[in-house]
């Protein structure tokens, strides 16, 4: 139970950092932050104590494969891990495109917008 | 920009070689041990990326024209797209349809070493790209953007 | 053969194919890209006349295998999202001139369309998540096109609170996976009814909140609307159309309606199901009156039509939530049908006259090159078919007899009154006023009044542009005349799909 607490805990210091902080790169951590807290949560639902990989081998016996971590869980885990490569990178790209047209990475300078 | 020092070239001059063929190992056996296509291509991404680092980017480009790798991008998902619609001809899209071959051998999973192939296509050229538009560009329209300023 | 896969299939080969050929032919993407998505808006027409049906990806039945399915509700979305996607590519061909690098424009266009019927047509928990992403990260990049301060500005604001909200959904899945074990919606949906009897644990219950916020933010509703009044008025604006039209509906309203009307399953006397429907239309109303009152005082014409979009995203819900809360305390079952018809016949009049509303405010844009409506004025004069199509749809969102706009928010109010909400109902009556008012604040400044000096030299845009303003302006009128027609292919089986949940579990696991 502790750890899917401190899960929480981490998500919602990705959170503060996102809400608290006024660089945007500091923003942008947050956002990296809370991803991999989501992403340790999955990972920890298909986790099980002594577990082993799940490869089926011929002549396994049948109480290894009770013993199988869940794989399912992992392939979630980096099928999400690409997608947030790719809002990074795309984050990236425009906080640099930000940086060129104000000098600056303080969001409250650049923000005009009023939402 | 002319790259990082003497020592820094040779090294990656040396081993630029031996990642590739490394990332290539990683994308044909990533249906028998763990890699596959993503991880592969992203090592072989890795490799041009250090050439760019330390030879800076001509020598990057002329060894992978940013032309080329939008069409290797590009064609990468599109084959990975069409070897998901060779599964229509028996029933279902994705669905195997190649000979499954003999079990813990290199041609032994069907569509699942083409499409490995295709995706390390897709994710080196794509990482590359996404590297040097980060890295190189900026600096272009940076200048630009100071031009037009004094302009 | 079943065409849900070409759904995604074919966007997603466009998306690449464009750039592929682009290398060598600048034009690729302004020729590929009205074919291929005049032949999904055909499809997604023909789509109609199919019954419900499943695709199993790569010959695999669910649970273990992910599935493709078309039900009633999924068929309208597509409808929507196709047919919209090919008007607005038409219009782009002529407005997306004065832009540089347009290959990549028509290819992540294409990649939005991909995601967004990926969305509609899933039938797998974290199948709909990548979509969406796909989706999302498309419309990202487009809102912040343009490059200039403000794109980009709205454009990172967009990215970041649509990131939370990927998050949110993430920890949603997981959630339910680790209490289901399952990924596929049907199953999950099994699950529950079968483990739980209706009645939901707290881990469920945190998942569902989850739900709520993310595909709420996805969805601008309102406590989570604060990116939209930004990141709509300053994309392109075929963009704009696209993401007040249906992105917003494809991925938040469609995805909350599916999840808990088919998923979570709304069932008689479980408390979990009285929150959610409570939160539904506290949000709607919430929604209402804040995008009615700050629509009011915009004098940029997007800014206007955006914060108008997040007012009547509370009405669709509205009418989906008052379902949902009938469905929850046990009320009849027509009253929940025709709060939930009247909520999604409302989406798809919205789709019409909102995309309608952004492609004119481009036409204006293109013509006098302002959108700020206090330097514009007497533009019947000079541009009579924009004027028209424009003030077709603005009667039609403000609800005045006989347009479609009318009939839906008439469903939604009298069916909000059969259950009992009056107070609800005045709210709602009130603002279809203020509705009308900003609209007629539309017409005064922009239609009618006197040429400005803007206008004096602007002309009537090209056939290109004007040809999906008059299509669209034919859907305004249309909808509300020939519902008999529209009425029971389309909608009703939408609803029927979203009120017996017990059917999709069938279909899908047979």
């Amino acid at each position: 139970m502790t750890v899917y607490f401190m899960c929480i805990v981490l998500l919602t210091m990705g959170l503060y950092c996102l809400v608290a902080k006024k660089n945007i790169v500091k923003k942008i951590l947050g956002i990296v932050i809370m991803d991999y807290a989501v992403n340790l949560y999955i990972i920890i639902v298909g986790y099980k104590t002594g577990g082993v990989a799940p490869i089926i081998e011929p002549n396994m016996p049948a109480a290894t494969l009770e013993r199988f971590v869940d794989p399912l869980t992992q392939a979630l885990v980096l099928t999400s891990i690409v997608i947030g490569l790719g809002v990074l990178s795309l984050m990236v790209a425009m906080c640099i495109r930000l940086y060129e047209k104000h000098g600056t990475f303080d969001m409250s300078v650049i923000s005009k917008l009023r939402g | 920009m002319n790259g990082m020092t003497l020592i820094v070239k040779t090294i990656t001059d040396f081993v630029v070689g031996f990642i590739i063929v490394f990332g290539t190992y990683i994308v044909l056996y990533g249906h028998l041990t763990p890699g596959g296509g993503f991880a592969g291509g992203v090592i072989i991404a890795c490799a041009f990326i250090l050439l760019m680092l330390a030879h800076g980017k001509d020598v990057a480009f002329s060894k992978m024209p940013e032309k080329t790798a939008h069409i290797l991008d590009s064609a990468g998902a599109l084959m990975f797209l069409l070897i998901g619609w060779f599964g229509v001809t028996v029933g279902f899209f994705f669905m195997n349809t190649f000979g499954r071959g003999e079990a813990f051998r290199l041609l032994s999973s069907g569509m699942i070493l083409p499409l490995n192939i295709a995706i390390a296509f897709k994710v080196g050229s794509s990482l590359f790209l996404v590297f040097s538009a980060l890295a190189v560009f900026r600096r272009r329209s940076f200048r630009a953007m100071i031009e037009d300023e004094l302009a | 053969m079943n065409p849900l896969p070409l759904y995604v299939a074919i966007p997603l080969g466009a998306a690449f194919l464009i750039p592929l050929l682009g290398v060598w032919w600048k034009k690729s993407g302004e020729t590929l890209a009205p074919l291929f998505t005049l032949i999904l808006a055909i499809m997604a027409i023909v789509q109609v006349t199919r019954p419900a049906a499943v695709y199993h990806m790569g010959g695999w039945a669910p649970p273990v295998g992910i599935a493709l399915v078309s039900d009633g509700l999924s068929t309208l979305l597509l409808i929507a999202i196709n047919v919209v996607g090919f008007l607005c590519i038409l219009f782009s061909l002529k407005y997306m001139q004065m832009y540089t690098g347009l290959t990549k424009y028509y290819s992540l266009f294409m990649l939005m369309v991909a995601g967004m019927n990926g969305v509609v047509v899933s039938g797998d928990l974290f199948n709909l998540y990548v979509f969406l992403e796909v989706a999302s990260i498309a419309s990202y990049a487009l809102v912040a096109f343009g490059v200039g301060a403000e794109e980009l500005e709205a454009g990172f604001k967009y990215l970041i609170l649509g990131s939370v909200a990927s998050v949110m959904l993430l920890f949603g899945i997981g959630t339910v996976y680790a209490v289901t074990g399952s990924l596929n919606m049907a199953d999950v949906a099994q699950e529950i009814a079968m483990r739980f009897g209706g009645e939901m644990n707290p881990a469920l219950l945190l998942a569902g909140a989850f739900f709520l916020m993310g595909f709420g933010l996805k969805a601008a509703l309102v406590p989570f609307h604060a990116w939209l009044p930004d990141a709509h008025p300053s994309a392109p604006a075929p963009i704009s159309a696209m993401l007040s039209g249906v992105v917003i509906k494809s991925l938040g309203i469609y995805a909350i309606c599916r999840i808990f009307f088919n998923v979570y399953g709304i069932s008689t006397g479980s408390a979990g199901s009285v929150i959610f429907a409570n939160a539904m239309i506290a949000f709607a109303i919430l929604s209402i009156i804040v995008g009615g009152l700050l629509a009011i005082g915009q004098w940029d014409y997007k800014r206007l039509l955006a914060y108008s979009s997040i007012g009547q995203i509370g009405y669709v819900m509205l009418g989906i939530g008052v379902g949902a809360r009938v469905l929850a305390t046990g009320g009849q079952l027509s009253i929940a049908g025709l709060a939930i018809l009247g909520g999604l016949f409302h989406l798809f009049n919205h789709v019409a006259f909102k995309s309608l509303l952004f492609l004119s405010s481009g036409a204006i844009q293109h013509a006098t090159g302002t959108r700020d409506m206090k330097q514009l004025g007497g533009l019947r004069e000079r541009m009579p078919i924009t004027s028209f199509t424009t003030n077709m749809a603005a009667l039609s969102i403000a609800g005045v007899p006989p347009f479609s706009g009318f009939w839906s928010k008439l469903l939604i109010l009298i069916a909000t009154i059969k259950a009992g909400h009056i107070g609800i109902a005045i709210v709602a009556i009130i603002f279809a006023f203020v509705t009308l008012i900003y609209y007629i604040k539309v017409q005064r400044e922009i239609i009618y009044g006197t040429v400005s000096n803007l206008v004096e030299k602007a002309r009537e845009v090209p056939a290109l542009m004007y040809v999906p303003l008059i299509l669209l302006a034919i859907a305004c009128v249309g909808m509300g005349l020939l519902y008999p027609v529209v009425g029971p292919r389309v909608l009703e089986p939408a609803r029927d799909a979203l009120m017996n949940s017990a059917e999709y579990i069938q279909l899908v696991l047979g």
